[in-house]
């Protein structure tokens, strides 16, 4: 935990040049290739690239045995289906969160790995549990020969099968030690809602009202089913760039200030010294330790919501209000609207509608509102700062648990 | 949950993933079966090691063995699970992160059994009592905990 600045913020040499996304729904049954290379193409295009600029591919968690849905497309089979020019390509799950497949692709940008960065997040569990059952969120459910190992072995034998009952004990001691409630942990849910109806992809998108949240029924308490994301296929892809190269271009691009990817401490979903803050703490901790902007500068925070308790404990650990004051900072919702844009003492919170009511996009949804809201091109849910100017200083985090990391971000 | 579940119960035996075996972690999954919890513990500065590793992060000695502890704990958080994750595993049952006395961070997920899910509560203290499971590569003892009120009259398992 370093006192004084490093001599380099070396990541301000990467720059964000394009984004895109693919249809996003429920059960939409496209092939997960097909909605990567709808994504890719997308955000080449929004980048003012060709194919040919392209020399890096990096993406998480890659093509890897994981439950149905969470993995299905890796690098080889982009770079072969566009018949890319790689000289660099990342892709794996051993990251500070799901965002690390950026970071790594910031890194390789600024050492001069790569010039063009493809970032992408290709998920199908709206489709794959729709045929398969639930087996992606209960890790290893489907019985038979499986035997759980490393982490696992000690949660699944005693029925805590879902990160869902691994943060709700995280969410439980906060509730007891900072006298959080469910009635202001629900804004996280109001909020995300509400946005929601404002992006034309969002899965949910009626009007969610405190009664629906308090009156629905109980997955781990406290976490209620509005506490948690809803499965959803879709596939976001990002360019990273070197900063010089995007110099001159028609959309100036956004800027990565800092990034936070520290693991501290013990890394695990029960073993962390402080069960009320997670890594998430030491990940924001880094990125601000890396520039002189601090919490009041930030306009919109795209924060990780795969349990609204963990945007909570992002709210708190990247300084928006004190550990311990998550919930009153959030109680009747005022400090997180839209309207928050800007303002001090306040910031727009999840403006697309997180993965709560958006989907589960895996953290890249985050990252690609960000840019969106800071390149002021968020159509219809578009913040405004108090002046009518577009956002400034943005934040996409993603990540609960062990995992974590987040991106300052300016216009 | 049948917290009294054991290899002859048959077909109404909740499913619950098992653990993967090994000569590492063998200790603490089948120490029940002799009705110890057991944890693995370094020889020269005597740190408990949880999970298993092959190193003291304290010292960095390399002669750790397991050895019992005392098996009384407290709850450090909790959860009631409502969702039906398992076959036959069936909700409500209480989840808990138990904090273990013989060293500050020494602590594991358990259930806690032999009472009302909603009787669970904050530093409750609790102690181990072990659920021997039938697997077809042999069984496993799990250490849940159950409410140590009644301290003196038996032994935990
Ligand atoms: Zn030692």
């Amino acid at each position: 935990m370093n006192a004084t600045p490093p001599p380099e913020v070396g990541e301000r040499r990467a720059v964000i040049t394009g984004v895109g996304q693919s249809n996003v729904g429920r059960r939409i049954y496209e092939d997960p290739l097909a909605m990567t290379i709808d994504a890719t193409l997308e955000a080449v295009e929004h980048a003012g690239l060709s194919l040919a600029d392209i020399d890096g591919i990096s993406t998480y968690p890659g093509n890897m045995n994981t439950p149905p849905g969470f993995s299905g497309v890796g690098v080889v089979e982009l770079q072969d289906a566009l018949r890319l020019e790689l000289d660099w390509f990342s892709g794996g799950l051993e990251l500070p969160g799901q965002l690390g497949a950026v970071a790594n692709a910031v890194a390789a940008v600024s050492t001069g790995l790569a010039n063009n960065v493809v970032c992408f997040r290709t998920v199908w569990e709206a489709s794959a549990q729709g045929d398969k059952g639930r087996a992606s969120v209960t890790m290893g459910g489907g019985g038979g020969t499986y035997r759980a190992q490393g982490f696992l072995q000690w949660t699944l034998p005693f029925g805590a099968a879902s990160a869902a009952n691994w943060i709700a004990m995280m969410a439980n001691l906060h509730f007891h030690n900072h006298g959080t409630t469910r009635e202001q942990l629900a804004w996280i849910a109001l909020n995300a809602r509400r946005n929601a109806q404002l992006n034309p992809k969002a899965i949910y998108t009626d009007e969610m009202t405190l009664d629906d949240y308090m009156s629905v029924r109980m997955i781990s308490e406290p976490l209620c089913l509005y506490d948690c994301d809803v499965p959803a296929d879709g596939s976001t892809a990002i360019v990273v760039s070197r900063a010089e190269s995007a110099e001159g271009r028609s959309r100036a691009p956004v800027r990565i200030e800092a990034v936070g990817t520290a693991l501290r401490g013990r890394p695990s979903w029960d073993q962390f010294d402080d069960l009320t803050t997670m890594a998430l703490r030491d990940a924001s901790a880094m990125m601000w330790e890396r520039t002189d902007l601090t919490p009041g500068d930030v306009d919109v925070a795209e924060l990780y919501d795969g349990f609204s308790f963990i945007t909570l404990a992002w709210l708190e650990a990247l300084g928006f209000c004190a550990h311990g004051e998550g919930g009153q900072f959030i109680d009747g919702g005022e400090r997180i609207a839209r309207e928050a844009c800007g303002s001090s003492g306040g910031v727009a919170l999840n403006t697309h509608g997180g993965q709560l009511s958006a989907g589960r996009l895996h953290g890249f949804g985050f990252l690609h509102e960000a840019c969106l809201q800071l390149w002021g091109e968020a159509g219809e849910r578009q913040c405004r700062r108090p002046d009518g100017g577009t956002p400034e200083v943005g934040i996409a985090a993603a990540g609960g648990g062990p995992l974590a990391s987040s991106f300052l971000l300016t216009s | 949950m049948n917290a009294d579940a054991t290899a002859d119960a048959g077909d109404e035996t909740p499913f619950r993933v098992m653990p993967a075996v090994t000569v590492d972690n063998e200790h603490f999954w089948r120490g029940g079966a002799e009705g110890e919890l057991r944890i693995l513990r370094c020889a020269r500065c005597a740190y408990w090691i949880h999970p298993p590793a092959p190193i003291c992060p304290e010292c960095l000695g390399r002669d750790v063995s397991p050895e019992a502890v005392s098996g009384e704990a407290t709850v450090l958080s909790y959860t009631v699970n409502h969702q039906l994750w398992y076959p036959n595993l069936d909700p409500p049952y209480a989840v808990a992160i138990v904090q273990l006395p013989e060293q500050a961070d020494l602590r594991l997920t358990t259930n806690i059994v032999n009472c009302e899910p909603s009787e669970v509560d904050f530093d409750m203290t609790v102690k181990v009592t072990f659920l021997e499971y039938p697997d077809s590569r042999g069984n496993v003892w799990l250490p849940m905990f159950e409410p140590a009120g009644e301290k003196d009259e038996g032994p935990g398992s």
